[in-house]
């Protein structure tokens, strides 16, 4: 099983015992284009599943990244406040966003897994 | 009588070779255009600033206009000098309403066997339908749809030309000349929308695939969508009609009444006689409440569209109608309109974004210098 899922809203979670780092997919980058601007939240924050919990602008365009799942925000990418670029770049690996203490476990089944998520981006492009 | 239709979304001859240049296409006034090819936006947008672009722009509507009375009838819609345009040379202008309004911009050209328009994609319909309110004129205005208008742009755009042994060297900035480009027959301006040198080029649609295929062989020349037009035009300093200017703006207002040219004002030879006439007359002598003006920030978050701008004692005084990051200054930049005693260079106001306060200045256009050719 991997420890990989996705959300409709193309963020990915991936997941390390109690620990969700999250990111956006490289579809939800190329649809966004350059990336230009990433605030990101603040340590300690507490989000529910569903919050947005990061605020991504392109050239043309603001987005948001829900959290994947709830919990407290115990780690954020700061790479990314200088070089949002790196989103673009490497949005599975260096372009990570941030990493949750997640309160509630069983929200994980809810996300998508890898073949269910790729599906629904092939259908909708 | 011409007649068009946007009920379905249209494509440009040059859509296959978008697809195959691996374009992201989006719709656009009507149109499947490129908004960007896999470079993205920032590069296609530097490489227009370094060497030279290649855009489509065939959603651009193409009129054109036979006869003298015609001539006559577009300068009761339009504030322009079309009567003393010399040959082969063009200008820009807007349809006015009644209020003094942009219904939309253009430029016309005088290309010596008969004027053509190039007016927006959004508004072809409505200016046709505009120009054939009167009924006299019907037969000597036409819609050509079969033509396809390509716009290379960039410094490097006059060496481009010179390869393709156009025959251009001599023109200047708004100049207009027919020639032969790779044995295909095509109409070109030294124009553009992007503050660089360049040139838009019309030919038919048969054979627009071909010219675009030929240019895009020079090593210096790279596809650029959209996107890149629309930073390259905001750090230019160039409205966008449906965003920055519109029905409800006058050209006095978007700080475009250069346009205007003395023999339409008052004193002049034609003076007035045009929709919104006693309006441009009254904003041109007294001013008006607001002003266009330029946009900048230290902060990296871009303010967009739409947003409401407030000076240092919390009044309203302005909203924000573009705005994106500025690849070649390496930051967000904005235009808008903010109160007459607000629009001066240097004037520190705020917007709120998500909560948090954005400062902002007030800065007069364009953010670029621009590198338009005199020859």
């Amino acid at each position: 099983m991997t420890n990989i899922r996705y959300t409709e809203d193309h963020e990915w979670a991936l997941l390390e015992e109690d620990i969700v780092t999250v990111g956006i997919t490289d579809f939800a980058q190329d649809q966004l284009g350059d990336l230009v601007f990433v605030e990101l939240p603040n340590i300690d924050n507490v989000v529910k599943k569903g919050d947005e919990a990061a605020i991504i602008e392109s050239v043309k365009a603001a987005g948001d990244v829900k959290s994947p799942m709830g919990g407290k925000i115990i780690e954020i990418n700061t790479t990314l406040i200088d070089a949002p670029e790196k989103v673009n770049q490497d949005p599975m690996g260096y372009g990570w966003f941030y990493k949750i203490l997640i309160s509630d476990m069983s929200e994980w089944d809810s996300l998508l897994d890898e073949e269910t998520y790729q599906e629904m981006v092939t259908s909708s492009s | 009588m011409i007649t068009s239709s946007l009920l379905n979304l249209k494509t440009t001859s040059l859509y296959s070779l978008h697809k195959e240049l691996g374009a992201k296409i989006v719709p656009f006034a009507g149109y499947q255009m490129p908004v960007s090819y896999p470079e993205g936006i920032i590069k296609e947008h530097i490489h227009t600033r370094n060497e030279v672009s290649l855009f489509d722009i065939s959603h651009m509507g193409l009129i054109q206009l036979e006869g003298l009375p015609v001539v006559k009838y577009i300068e009761t819609l339009a504030p322009a000098n079309l009567i003393g345009l010399e040959r082969n040379r063009q200008c820009y202008s807007f349809f006015l309403n009644e209020k003094g309004g942009i219904i939309d911009d253009f430029v016309a050209m005088n290309t010596g066997k008969d004027y053509r328009l190039v007016v927006n994609a959004g508004n072809t319909d409505l200016v046709v339908s505009l120009l054939n309110s009167s009924e006299k004129f019907r037969n000597n205005i036409t819609l050509l749809e079969k033509y396809s208008m390509i716009a290379l742009q960039g410094p490097k755009s006059g060496q481009i030309m010179k390869s393709l042994k156009g025959n251009c060297e001599d023109m200047s900035f708004m100049d207009v000349r027919f020639m032969n480009l790779v044995g295909i027959e095509c109409l070109v301006t030294r124009s553009g929308y992007t503050g660089e040198d360049g040139f838009e080029i019309v030919a038919s649609s048969n054979e627009i695939e071909t010219l675009a295929r030929n240019i895009l062989e020079f090593p210096s020349v790279a596809p650029a969508g959209l996107g890149a037009r629309d930073t390259l035009r905001l750090e230019a300093g160039l409205c966008l009609h449906g965003n920055d200017i519109g029905p409800a703006i006058s050209p006095i207002e978007a700080k475009i009444a250069w346009a205007i040219p003395p023999v339409r004002r008052k004193g002049g030879t034609r003076s007035g006689g045009f929709s919104g006439s006693k309006r441009i007359f009254e904003l041109l002598e007294f001013g008006a409440s607001k002003y266009r003006v330029g946009l900048l920030t230290n902060q990296r978050i871009p303010v967009r569209s739409g947003t409401q701008l407030w000076n240092e004692s919390k009044e309203e005084i302005g909203t924000v109608t573009s705005g994106a990051f500025a690849p070649s200054l390496g930051k967000p930049i904005g235009m808008g309109y903010v109160l007459n005693q607000e629009a001066f260079n240097g004037n520190h106001i705020h917007a709120t974004i998500r909560g948090k306060r954005i400062d902002l200045h007030v800065t007069s256009l364009p953010f670029m210098k621009t590198n338009y050719y005199r020859a």
